[in-house]
């Protein structure tokens, strides 16, 4: 009797849940005790209400977007010290006996899906928020209130991620969960769950993000911007966006048929009732290699501005870079089997996807040279932003070669699976994606603090990560070519690896310093920043996003620009036209709303219940979540008004402010 | 440009990001679609589709839904010509055929299940029901939606937002209208031929 109401309470919840090894015991209570200290600390500085109004309830995409960067920097962190225990346990070879086999799988499964799904999702939507509005001469996007909801959804799927560390445990089935290891035969307990619903919840919000931002860049830009007059960071952003339309229904779908089956007990990828996994392995690839795309694809686009900009150029070869976009995105879309040439597809089948992913290669290279002509006679500045892209265009374009050589099939039957692998995509997504955040971090920092980032720390920054980065993954490649495959706990010391293993281990310690450095960077130059301040244009940049102020004011542009040319901001500054007395116009801007946030809470209620099969909480998630977007939705006064007597005197206040400084 | 200029131009947003979005549903749908081709003959030695579907059943059901995807036209164009009485009348029928359509779909299921042949079943049960749940599922959402828009209709007399809205649920009926079409044909009409 009992058992059955704690049961229908609780569904498989029980105390022992809570228990957990000493390691990730620790985690969880240093988890749990930073959060106790945050809201200690903000009940006591009275912090509440600034918190809500300021940040929590904002539909403006610039405090979005730092949101996003703050997520994305916490769980790079989390994603980091992941790797340093992979590290440590294959260094030396098990015999500290940091961790069971079984808790070694469920960190590679954590460590990929978060710095994947939260790290690198989280800071391509940080920068979209921060950038894409104000380079097309926007004010805002196109529909505000989804894009709360969207960041909420991100961090409600990142609760969940975490919330393994607390009670239950976390998948011990890699990042992508094939089945048959992921179904409930031989993963009964939560940690499959877990990951299911942390990816599916922040995959809804990515799609609904890519929505809003592709209408966005359809619908909202200055007046004359052209789509061939756009910076090349916009088209990057739109061909990303379409890729995440394309690709994250497929996500949402498999996620939703793998949860079928482990809740309902159907039969889509069992080994039983004809159920088919390589079914599975095929669906998550055709989301997952153009989700490799969807980040990367905006990092090509930072770079292109940071590359022009410190170049003193503009981008070398425009057309064929947009062309190269749009082809690498409809290429992405044709390579999926070459994640998996060993399933047994047939020679013709492989031979046809070993094909078409060496074709990819051609436009990746076509804007490898295009950066590197923009360079060519330019007066370069070897600013931070361009130190990570040097390092960038080198450790990429090795990255890059190993991957053509894996586009052979025959080939890859060899390095299926091996640590060769597991260097070639980290070469790709550290030196591509995450190298592409820090460079667009430092590039426009200035514009959303108003003072520059101290330049000595990010150069040791820079160097710690791109010394250590090649120590960490170098070694992976050749062991892959010894034979080591990934995620092996332990292995014959015979082989003679460890010692490979090692320098990969200190290479990780090496990214830590530069980690260590670049946090060091940011505080130091928050103390010092009224010794540096950065002016609206500190780089004398190109793009539309350098003609606000730094910060730029809630409405960014006081009046539209108008476009006549690429580089509408450098072409301003070329023709020195004297800016007549604006005229102002009132306009409308987007109040703020708690019902993102609550719409959060209700879905992590729906979802955590669902993980744990508490039925009812579930339907009570459901219900609110449902309840609460129609009472939003039936608000008739979105927005408020901001006069254009407001803005004038704002205006004239910063004018003021900034002769004073120059006084 | 003015309040009321500036308002015809969210609009024109709204409608383009609701395309999109459908659009994006519609890869989803898709990918339910390829997942049931590719389970059609898992049958795992139970019955498969010819010896499962009641065809003049599903037959009326489809009359049902393309009957409703005209009637919620009519409502609208009633309602953009500021007809009031047309339009709730019309409404109200698009409504209580939605209603049937749902319930002869769960009652097609219930049968389904009651005979032993529940989603769990097989590979190839699992993915008809999965397919054709979804769009009863987004049936419902319409239907969920239709109320709160009849309630506003209502309630704020035909405001212009509403009547944009409106149309964009005239959108979402027709393209599931569409994904039945295909449901029909491919599921039912194929995966019903012995």
């Amino acid at each position: 009797m009992f058992e059955s109401i704690q049961q229908i309470v609780f569904g498989r919840l029980t105390f022992e849940d809570f228990i957990h090894e000493p390691i990730m015991a620790g985690a969880g209570i240093g988890m749990v005790g930073a959060l106790f200290a945050v809201i200690i600390g903000l009940t006591f500085f009275k912090k509440w209400k600034w918190l809500w109004h300021n940040w929590i309830t904002a539909l403006d995409p610039k405090k979005i977007g730092i949101m996003y960067l703050i997520v994305a920097a916490i769980m790079l962190f989390r994603g980091l010290a992941d790797a340093l225990l992979l590290r440590a346990q294959q260094a030396t070879n098990g015999s500290a006996e940091l961790l069971n086999s079984d808790h070694f799988q469920q960190i590679f499964s954590a460590h990929g899906s978060i710095m994947i799904f939260f790290v690198g999702m989280g800071v391509i939507f940080g920068i979209f928020n921060l950038i894409v509005p104000s380079q097309i001469g926007s004010r805002d996007v196109a529909f505000p209130f989804l894009n709360s909801v969207s960041f909420w959804l991100f961090a409600v799927g990142m609760i969940l991620i975490n919330m393994p560390m607390v009670v239950g445990e976390f998948s011990n089935a890699g990042w992508l969960a094939y089945p048959p290891l992921s179904g409930l035969e031989y993963n009964p307990g939560v940690g499959v769950d877990y990951w299911i619903w942390a990816l599916q919840i922040s995959g809804i919000g990515s799609l609904l993000s890519g929505i809003n931002f592709f209408t966005t860049i359809i619908k909202m830009r200055a007046p004359g911007m052209t789509l061939m007059k756009m910076p090349i960071f916009t088209w990057s952003v739109l061909m990303s966006t379409s890729l995440i339309m394309f690709a994250f229904p497929i996500l949402t779908v498999t996620l939703g048929l793998l949860a079928l089956d482990r809740t309902l007990g159907m039969h889509f990828f069992t080994t039983m009732a004809g159920g088919n996994p390589m079914m599975y392995i095929n669906l998550i690839w055709a989301w997952g290699h153009p989700e490799v795309y969807i980040l990367v694809l905006p990092a090509f686009g930072i770079f292109s501005e940071v590359v022009a900009t410190f170049s003193k150029k503009r981008i070398f070869g425009y057309t064929s870079m947009v062309i190269a976009l749009v082809a690498i995105a409809f290429l992405s879309f044709t390579v999926w089997l070459h994640h998996f040439f060993t399933m047994g597809a047939g020679a013709d089948v492989n031979t046809l996807f070993g094909i078409m992913t060496m074709v990819i290669a051609i436009p990746t290279g076509v804007k490898v040279f295009n950066w590197i002509f923009t360079m060519y006679r330019g007066r370069v500045d070897f600013k931070t932003p361009m130190l990570w892209f040097m390092g960038f265009i080198v450790t990429f374009t090795l990255g890059g070669l190993a991957g053509v050589m894996m586009s052979v099939p025959a080939v890859d039957f060899q390095f299926h699976n091996s640590l060769f692998l597991v260097a070639h995509f980290h070469t790709m997504i550290v030196g591509g994606v995450l190298f592409g955040a820090f460079a667009g971090f430092a590039y426009w920092f200035p514009k959303f603090t108003g003072f520059m980032l101290n330049e000595r720390l990010g150069r040791y920054a820079f160097w710690f990560w791109i010394v250590g980065f090649l120590l960490a993954f170098v070694p992976l490649y050749i062991l892959g070519f010894m034979g080591a495959t990934r995620r092996l706990d332990h292995y014959d010391p015979s082989l003679g690896w460890q010692g490979l293993f090692i320098v990969a281990g200190i290479g990780v310690m090496l990214i830590c310093v530069g980690v260590f450095f670049q946090l060091l960077q940011i505080v130091y130059s928050v103390i010092k920043r009224k010794e540096n301040p950065a002016g609206s244009d500190p780089w004398d940049a190109r793009t539309l996003e350098w003609a606000t102020n730094s910060p730029p004011a809630e409405y960014v542009f006081a009046t539209i620009p108008t476009v006549t040319t690429r580089d509408a901001f450098w072409e301003m500054k070329q023709t020195k036209k004297k800016p007549t007395e604006p005229e102002y116009e009132d306009i409308w801007l987007p109040k703020n709303s708690g019902a993102g946030i609550i719409i959060g809470l209700f879905v992590l209620i729906f979802s955590g219940a669902i993980v744990w099969h508490m039925w009812w909480l579930a339907v009570l998630g459901l219900l609110g979540a449902i309840v609460t977007t129609i009472i939003k939705l039936s608000d008739d006064e979105p927005d408020y008004k901001l006069t254009a007597a407001k803005i004038a005197k704002h205006e004239l206040k910063l004018k003021l402010k900034l002769q004073e400084k120059t006084v | 440009m003015t309040r009321a200029e500036e308002e015809v131009v969210i609009h024109e947003r709204k409608t383009l990001g609701f395309w999109i979005y459908l659009m994006t549903d519609c890869v989803l749908f898709a990918a339910l679609f390829a997942t049931f081709a590719v389970l059609k003959n898992a049958t795992a030695g139970a019955h498969g589709g010819p010896e499962l579907f009641d065809l003049p059943f599903v037959l009326i059901e489809t009359i049902i839904l393309l009957t409703s995807s005209f009637t919620i036209g009519m409502a609208l164009l009633g309602s953009v010509r500021g007809y009031k009485k047309q339009t709730f009348i019309w409404l109200f029928v698009t409504f209580a055929l939605g209603i049937v359509f749902l319930s002869m779909e769960l009652y097609e299921f219930m049968v389904l299940i009651s005979e032993g042949y529940g989603p769990q079943r097989s590979a190839f049960l699992s993915s008809y029901f999965t397919l054709v749940a979804t769009h009863g599922i987004h049936i419902a959402i319409g239907l969920l939606w239709m109320a709160v828009v009849i309630v506003r209709l209502w309630r704020h007399n035909f405001k212009k937002t509403d009547i944009n809205r409106l149309a964009l649920l005239g959108l979402f009926w027709h393209f599931l209208d569409i994904i039945w079409i295909f449901i029909f044909s491919f599921v039912y009409l194929i995966g019903g031929m012995a």
